[in-house]
């Protein structure tokens, strides 16, 4: 603050001091010392994809926590069972993930020890993680995730959420993050078209389809997934599972490929 | 305008003035009766050796230690904050520490303070509820547990080496041994490890060290 002044010969007049001032302080704070900002993902979760089904809704995610460009771990959950009515799974960097998780985890026990068998369903959840994302957006600290909320509300019909950085928040019947939104999000449009009334077992199968085209052209994916069914009764996220590739194609080259 | 002035030399040599770091190869794998630690010993500034034959296995309760990877100063003030959080715990509960709680303990510390810190850990150890287990905590403060964990500049050099020898369910002398030919892999390619091996065998009967000084590295093809 004491350079403010000395610096000048001549008091500016008021007009002026207004800018001046602004200046002043974003050059203190840029000289100020560490900003409490996350200013870059560090171990990264890739694709998330999400479809609703007419008897529940299917969610699937690989078990690869990426490095920058090393497969550091391969053996992570992405998606995460809060309760009988929700699974969340998360795209983007995997501590601020850990610790959505940890705070997800403590309200569910919070629900449980109010003992009147009620618990958060899948809206509330969804409704709860936007308000987290987008008040941490606004102070420019945010949680590096985009989180897909699958799940069914009070009623018992399917619900499927998506939640990002930036506190974008929005349902819909088929959802994706990352490289899933450019392509596996077609693929399971398409199919929706064409079979509107998709059960839980097709879209599971759909799931595996969409992952193993993703494991062919997303650098940071891999070959082993999870995939979690939320139905009416309950919600359950299968062990890691790997999809048949096929690399025929590739078979005879000719020329450069 | 410039309003202060930022007046640290800009001429001095970089390993005057450089962040002391650990580059480094640290490791840690679990087997039946416990854990086995594996750390190069060179602290560098810049490209200056610092410190030759540096201790990166830190002791943070009896049968817990960790290996610390990235600034020395960072990872040094965090162990010394879950050492004192450890034994107030166990102070206050009359229980040696669970390894997991442990881990979470350097969870809390490097999530929360993610943006000053420059910390990479593995924290192992051995407690009556799990047995051996081994943590693995990369920068940005996540926290997972794996069979075996390898961290540090020199790492990067021996995931393949790593992927192809390891086998589930190897005993401590098999253990000792990928660890001692993992480190000195990564030493003998990463400018930033060096000096000798120091090595940890943590079981429920407590901690067991040993040397395996710079000229008695184990040897591959090299030239």
């Amino acid at each position: 603050m004491a350079g403010m002044y000395s610096t000048h010969m001549h008091l500016p007049r008021m007009v002026d001091m207004k800018e001046k001032v602004a200046e002043f302080w974003q050059e203190e704070a840029a000289l100020s010392g560490p900003r409490k900002h996350t200013l870059q993902p560090i171990v990264t979760g890739t694709s998330v994809l999400g479809i609703m089904c007419t008897d529940g809704v299917v969610i699937a995610a690989d078990t690869l926590g990426s490095y920058g460009s090393l497969a550091r771990f391969r053996d992570i959950s992405r998606l995460m069972k809060v309760n009988d009515s929700t699974i969340i799974g998360g795209f983007g960097d995997y501590a601020d993930f850990q610790f959505i998780m940890k705070l997800l985890e403590q309200q569910t026990i919070d629900d449980d020890v109010v003992g009147d068998g009620v618990y958060r369903d899948a809206p509330s959840i969804h409704n709860w993680l936007r308000c987290v994302l987008y008040n941490r957006r606004s102070k420019m600290n945010p949680l590096w995730n985009t989180i897909v909320v699958a799940g069914r509300d009070y009623s018992g019909k399917p619900y499927l959420g998506y939640v990002d950085k930036i506190g974008v928040s929005f349902t819909d019947k088929s959802v994706a993050t990352g490289f899933g939104s450019y392509i596996a999000q077609p693929m399971m449009r398409k199919a929706m078209e064409e079979n509107p009334n998709m059960n839980v077992e097709e879209g599971k199968r759909l799931m595996a389809r969409c992952l193993k085209v993703l494991f062919y052209r997303d650098c940071r994916s891999l070959n082993r997934f999870q995939i979690g069914v939320v139905t009416g009764a309950d919600s359950s996220i299968s062990e890691p599972i790997s999809a048949e590739t096929d690399w025929s194609i590739g078979a005879n080259p000719s020329g450069y490929e | 305008m410039s309003l202060c002035q930022n007046d640290i030399a800009t001429d001095a040599p970089e390993w005057l003035t450089g962040e002391h770091m650990t580059g480094t190869t640290i490791m840690a794998v679990e087997f039946a009766d416990g854990v086995v630690f594996g750390a190069d010993s060179r602290t560098s500034t810049g490209t200056y050796v610092a410190n030759r034959v540096t201790d990166k296995l830190t002791q943070v309760a009896d049968k817990i230690y960790c290996c610390r990877s990235g600034s020395a100063a960072d990872t040094q003030a965090i162990a010394d904050y879950v050492k004192f959080y450890l034994d107030l715990q166990e102070n206050e509960t009359n229980e040696e520490p669970t390894v997991e709680v442990a881990s979470r303990i350097f969870q809390m510390l490097c999530y929360n303070n993610r943006d000053q810190l420059s910390a990479s850990i593995i924290c192992a150890g051995w407690d009556k509820t799990n047995g051996g287990q081994v943590y693995c905590l990369p920068l940005g403060g996540m926290c997972v547990r794996m069979p075996f964990a390898i961290g540090g500049s020199g790492s990067t050099y021996i995931y393949g080496h790593c992927d192809n020898t390891y086998k589930v369910g190897m005993t401590e002398e098999q253990c000792l041994k990928f660890v001692a030919d993992a480190v000195a892999l990564a030493m003998h390619r990463d400018g930033s490890s060096g000096g000798m091996i120091r090595l940890a065998v943590l079981t429920k009967d407590g901690c067991k060290r040993l040397n395996i000084p710079g000229n008695q590295l184990p040897t591959f093809w090299s030239k």
